[in-house]
């Protein structure tokens, strides 16, 4: 990677274009008639720059970025898996990007089958009965079945459900989420082995409860071996179970969310369905719910019917809509794509390989670096910084440290729950030799770290750019180039 | 080592407050601004808002961190303290002369619950 | 074993070694045996890549393809070929959110870009790294008024005008999150300013949202609205297109607090409706009440300029349930597509695509109205889009017209309850020649009423 300090601004010169649009042949009409009243003053000031230029570029910019197709990418709770090439080329059919929102179903069979079908294969592999796929991204899939699950109450005139329990290692989008949905958020702790104590849930499961959020393996890596035991608990109570899927992939094949208990979920397309971060979007959080919640999905919906037609539907029990149209569709090719790629025979090994590969990292590093619980972890694990404290290194020191090794960063500071936590994840797409050199490098910062901390502290040397002044960033805010 | 000053009352949540002539002025202690580190903004409510002993009246944001401040005493906003708009570090450099509001309408059997220098002090030892 | 799966018998056999297990099932032997699931999952067999080709290629078949007259919030714009080129690259399509400075530039500088774009189009002070969509976006920024509202308003007015498809989005945000809404009535297709000041009057206003153009294509004029609202204390939010920014008013000239909207319209293909890109920019002194991401410049420890995302106190992962919004992504790729597209079409390109939609929209009109079918509904200025009255039956115009390879039109009632039966809203861009307008107008003629 090589620094490159140009915004596109700055290579505007005027007069210099970049698009080529046909002729106006359309004599006598003008945009100029437009009334002077309703017409922009303020000059515009987008860049003028030739095609080449913009070409240049941007591709510039990507080279100053890390993917999964540049290196290794172990940054937990965040499932970074190779995304296949083929989900992208059919992604990009052009019969695919031509159809607008608003086709009627029956010039749009095509496109709701393959909504249908990816709708219903979820529903197989989670052990749920119906899917939504509007939803655009996971935390919009907790939000999404938050209403669900308040809904269900409103509508059987449970009004005084307005609370919902969430762990206190949850994802910060759990009670983020619940906050939008109008839910008041209860804590409950976990025990020193990482899971939800059952004996400080009891007592909070009350008649205010609307329901319990929980991830499963849950952010430690751990299952929660008590999810029969609580899930009978929260049922009992007149709740209901959310599951938060953004930790699924190491489920596929062994056990299914369904089978665990849980009346509603969301899938994260983007971790477990292989389909592109994309730097941060777009992804597709699908949300799921048990039989018997069905018409509480919101609207657009899509049905099949008996003769093997899609329609497009709204019921009358549904608690709203979340999405202009049908959610992000480009993504749902992707990752409908990957499951017809994997079919039923290779999806059954996608968890067991993440799991073996988290273990096998983990295992590999715990005499370097703090395992503040022991035992066998599912797709991820947390170490608490490094085992050797007397270095002054932190977990962020070790982080940065790791980018000079040509890896992008574990997953640091979170959960909350550790003070130096660095949280592991490699998917089952990395080989063993890629998990080799991994924990080589890692086992030499830790020896850095022990023999000069110094240069551990001031990584990374090796990137387009040093550490960055957050405070500086924050206090005097420059977020747009006028700014400057 | 925090600093505590003598004469303040501290709330559970790191305010001080003090009364003098029937107005409360507000603030965060040293071990607050400590945990927080770099402050970088300080959310204040408007002036003529009513807030109540322990109820929320703004925030204070680092770079990783945001606190919100709940206050100490009942009374009526009569001053905002605006050097904080534009150097929020003041909170850093003396959490005791860089007050956050001051409050009017105030009544001193509000102190009660609140814990004194020593009795704060003692929770760090 | 299988190609996205590196491991051989080997590999597993002396990894379980190490781990101390003796066989891949042995990793689950926490997980209580009566919830293994031990079955296949009902799902197809493996397919290969040809096989993957034909099956979507057969399914892309039982698509009809039509030439677009149809908008309502989704426009079919003209790609330059260079954006998915771009896009495309692993480096920008593999990258997780840019936590990591050093080897994020690219990301953050594109997201940097795309804020000062916005910024620009909209005249606003600050922009953040992009939405879901433009229907979320409003009710981001619902709730984003009621959160700014001092003294505990909780009202927000919403104009009849704006896109129901974004409406009944917004209803849903704020059923559960416990804001009142109340809608403004429209008089000869434009928000009432005589209803927004009695409902204004009634007081414990947070903020309004009004669309430009409107639901039916109208460019509204707007004067007046903004002081009004200001002197109840309440914040204006507008919905509007981006790309029509290039040719008329900005919010900031309107005098808005808050804008968001969806930047489809800035060339992102149609695609079924999504992936787009929502948006969202408002005033210096909202900035913190802002939900999502923002990325902010700054230096490195060697003293060049660098971008890192910024005032994230704001957010999820530290305010928890007391952040701004549950947002914790945005539409990044497509920011970037978006900040491709206006780079490539500049100002001048810009303007010509609107000057392109407004002439063909405007020869549509008088076309359709020359064949004696159509009535006109409002007589109000419009850019790209306009609704009329069919004097026939609409839906079987539709029905003939797609039977031609048409796609004539939203069916207004299909969308908006209160619209008639035989409104029919058209949108032109200039993908749309005069050619395909003139055989669209022909088989107009030729349709039976």
């Amino acid at each position: 990677m090589k620094y490159y300090d140009k915004l596109i601004f700055e290579l505007s010169v005027p007069g210099r274009v970049g698009y080529s649009l046909p002729k106006n042949r359309f004599d006598k009409y003008s945009i100029d008639n437009l009334d002077k009243n309703l017409k922009r003053e303020s000059e515009l000031e987008l860049p003028s720059v030739g095609e080449l230029d913009a070409v240049r570029h941007y591709t510039n910019l990507s080279q100053m970025n890390f993917g999964v197709d540049t290196g290794f990418y172990p940054l937990g709770s965040c499932t970074m898996k190779y995304n296949p090439k083929i989900n992208e080329e059919i992604c990009s059919m052009p019969q695919f990007a031509a159809l607008h929102p608003l086709q009627p179903a029956e010039c749009a069979q095509g496109a709701l089958e393959i909504y249908y079908n990816l709708a219903k294969s979820l529903a197989a592999i989670s052990g749920l009965s119906e899917f939504t796929l509007n939803p655009f991204a996971g935390a919009h899939g907790e939000l999404t079945g938050l209403m669900i699950m308040r809904q269900y109450h409103i509508l059987r005139g449970d009004t005084k459900r307005t609370k919902v329990i969430v762990p206190d290692s949850a994802h910060g989008t759990n009670p983020a989420s619940a906050a939008v949905a109008g839910l008041e958020i209860v804590e409950v702790k976990s025990t020193p082995g990482g899971t939800v104590s059952i004996e400080d849930l009891k007592p909070l499961l009350d008649d205010s409860i609307a329901g319990i959020m929980m991830t499963n393996p849950n952010t430690l890596g751990i299952f929660e071996s008590e999810i029969p035991q609580i899930a009978q608990l929260v049922h009992a109570a007149g709740g209901l179970l959310y599951y938060d899927g953004a930790n699924l992939n190491p489920m596929l094949g062994k056990c299914r969310p369904g089978d665990m208990g849980f009346d509603i979920m969301h899938i994260n397309l983007h971790k477990s369905f292989s389909t592109p971060h994309g730097g941060g979007g777009p992804g597709c959080g699908p949300v799921g719910v048990r039989a018997g919640l069905e018409e509480l999905l919101p609207a657009p919906h899509v049905r099949k019917d008996n003769n093997g037609k899609f329609h497009i539907e709204s019921t009358d029990d549904s608690f709203g809509s979340i999405s202009q149209y049908f959610g992000n569709f480009g993504v749902m090719l992707r990752a409908y794509t990957y499951i017809l790629s994997l079919g039923k025979e290779n999806i059954k090994y996608v968890g067991p390989l993440s799991v073996l590969n988290a273990n096998y990292v983990k295992e590999s590093l715990k005499d370097c670096y703090e395992l503040p619980i022991e035992g066998v972890c599912k797709h991820e694990f947390v170490f608490d910084g490094l085992k050797d404290k007397s270095t002054g290194v932190t977990t962020l020191d070790v982080a940065k440290r790791l980018l000079d090794y040509g890896y992008h960063a574990p997953t640091i500071y979170f959960p909350l729950l550790f003070h130096q936590a660095i949280m592991i994840e490699p998917t089952e797409t990395e080989s063993k030799e890629t998990l080799d050199a991994f924990i080589n490098v890692m086992r030499l910062v830790a020896k850095e770290a022990s023999e000069n901390p110094e240069m551990v502290k001031s990584a990374p040397h090796n990137t387009p750019i040093t550490r960055v002044d957050d405070l500086k960033a924050a206090k005097q805010p420059i977020l747009k180039y006028r700014d400057f | 080592m925090a600093k505590v000053i003598e004469g303040l009352f501290y709330s559970e949540s790191h305010e001080w407050v003090k009364i003098e002539d029937g107005i409360a002025t507000v603030g965060i202690s040293d071990f607050a601004q400590k945990e927080l580190g770099d402050v970088v903004y300080v959310d204040m409510p408007e002036i003529g808002a009513t807030v109540t002993k322990g109820s929320e009246f703004g925030a204070v944001e680092s770079v990783k961190a945001a606190s919100d401040l709940y206050s100490p005493v009942s009374g009526t906003v009569l001053q905002v303290n605006q050097d904080l708009t534009d150097s929020p570090e003041l909170l850093n450099q003396d959490p005791y002369t860089n007050w956050i509001i001051r409050l009017e309408n105030v009544d001193n059997a509000d102190l009660a619950g609140l814990m004194d220098a020593a009795t704060y002090q003692n929770k760090f030892n | 074993m299988y190609k996205y799966f590196p491991h051989t018998a080997a590999n597993i056999q002396e990894m379980l070694a190490v781990v101390g297990s003796d066989t891949l099932d042995q990793l689950y032997c926490d997980v209580p045996e009566h919830i293994i699931y031990n079955k296949e999952y009902n799902l197809n067999e493996q397919m290969s890549e040809q096989e993957i080709r034909n099956y979507f290629n057969a399914l892309a078949e039982k698509n009809q393809k039509l030439c677009c007259f149809a908008g309502a919030g989704a426009y079919d714009h003209y790609t330059p070929s260079v954006i998915s080129y771009l896009t495309n690259r692993s480096e920008f399509q593999t990258a997780y959110t840019p936590y990591q400075p050093e080897i994020s530039q690219g990301t953050l500088r594109y997201i940097f870009e795309f804020q000062s774009m916005i910024c620009n189009l909209t005249g606003m002070d600050v922009a953040n790294a992009s939405m879901y969509d433009g229907a979320t976006a409003t009710a981001e920024a619902v709730m984003m008024m009621v959160a700014s509202a001092k003294g505990g308003a909780k009202k927000v007015l919403v104009s009849a005008t704006l896109n129901p498809l974004a409406r009944r989005v917004v209803d849903t945000y704020a059923k559960f999150h416990g804001i009142e809404l109340q809608t403004i009535k429209e008089q000869d297709g434009a928000t009432s300013l005589q209803d927004m000041e009695c409902l204004l009057a009634q007081g414990g206003v947070a903020g309004v949202i009004l669309q430009q153009p409107n639901i039916y294509g109208i460019i509204e004029d707007y004067s007046g609205f903004a002081d009004r609202i200001h002197n109840a204390k309440a914040l204006l939010a507008m919905n509007v297109n981006p790309s029509a920014l290039a040719v008329i008013k900005t919010p900031a000239e309107l005098g808005a607090d808050i804008v968001c909207g969806d930047g489809q319209s800035l060339g992102i293909p149609l695609t079924f409706g999504g992936p787009y890109v929502g948006f969202m920019a408002c005033r210096k002194d909202l900035v913190r009440k802002m939900p999502g991401r923002i990325v902010g410049a700054t230096t490195d420890t060697e003293g060049r300029r660098a971008f890192v995302l910024t005032l994230q106190a704001r957010e999820q992962h530290i305010r928890r349930n007391k952040a701004t919004s549950n947002i914790c992504s945005n539409q990044s790729l497509m920011a970037l597509w978006v900040t491709i597209y206006l780079s490539i079409m500049g100002k001048e390109g810009l303007k010509e695509v609107n000057d392109l939609s407004y002439c063909g929209a405007h020869y549509l009109f008088d076309s359709l109205m020359a064949t004696g079918k159509f009535s006109k509904l409002f007589d109000k200025p419009f850019l790209n889009e306009f609704a009329v009255d069919y004097k026939g039956d609409a839906a079987k115009l539709q029905k003939f017209m797609i039977d031609n390879g048409i796609l004539a039109g939203v069916r207004l009632k299909d969308i908006k309850a209160d619209a008639g039966d035989s409104t029919l809203l058209f949108a032109v861009t200039e993908q749309r020649t005069k050619e395909e307008i003139d055989n669209f107008v022909g088989l107009i003629n030729k349709a039976a009423l």
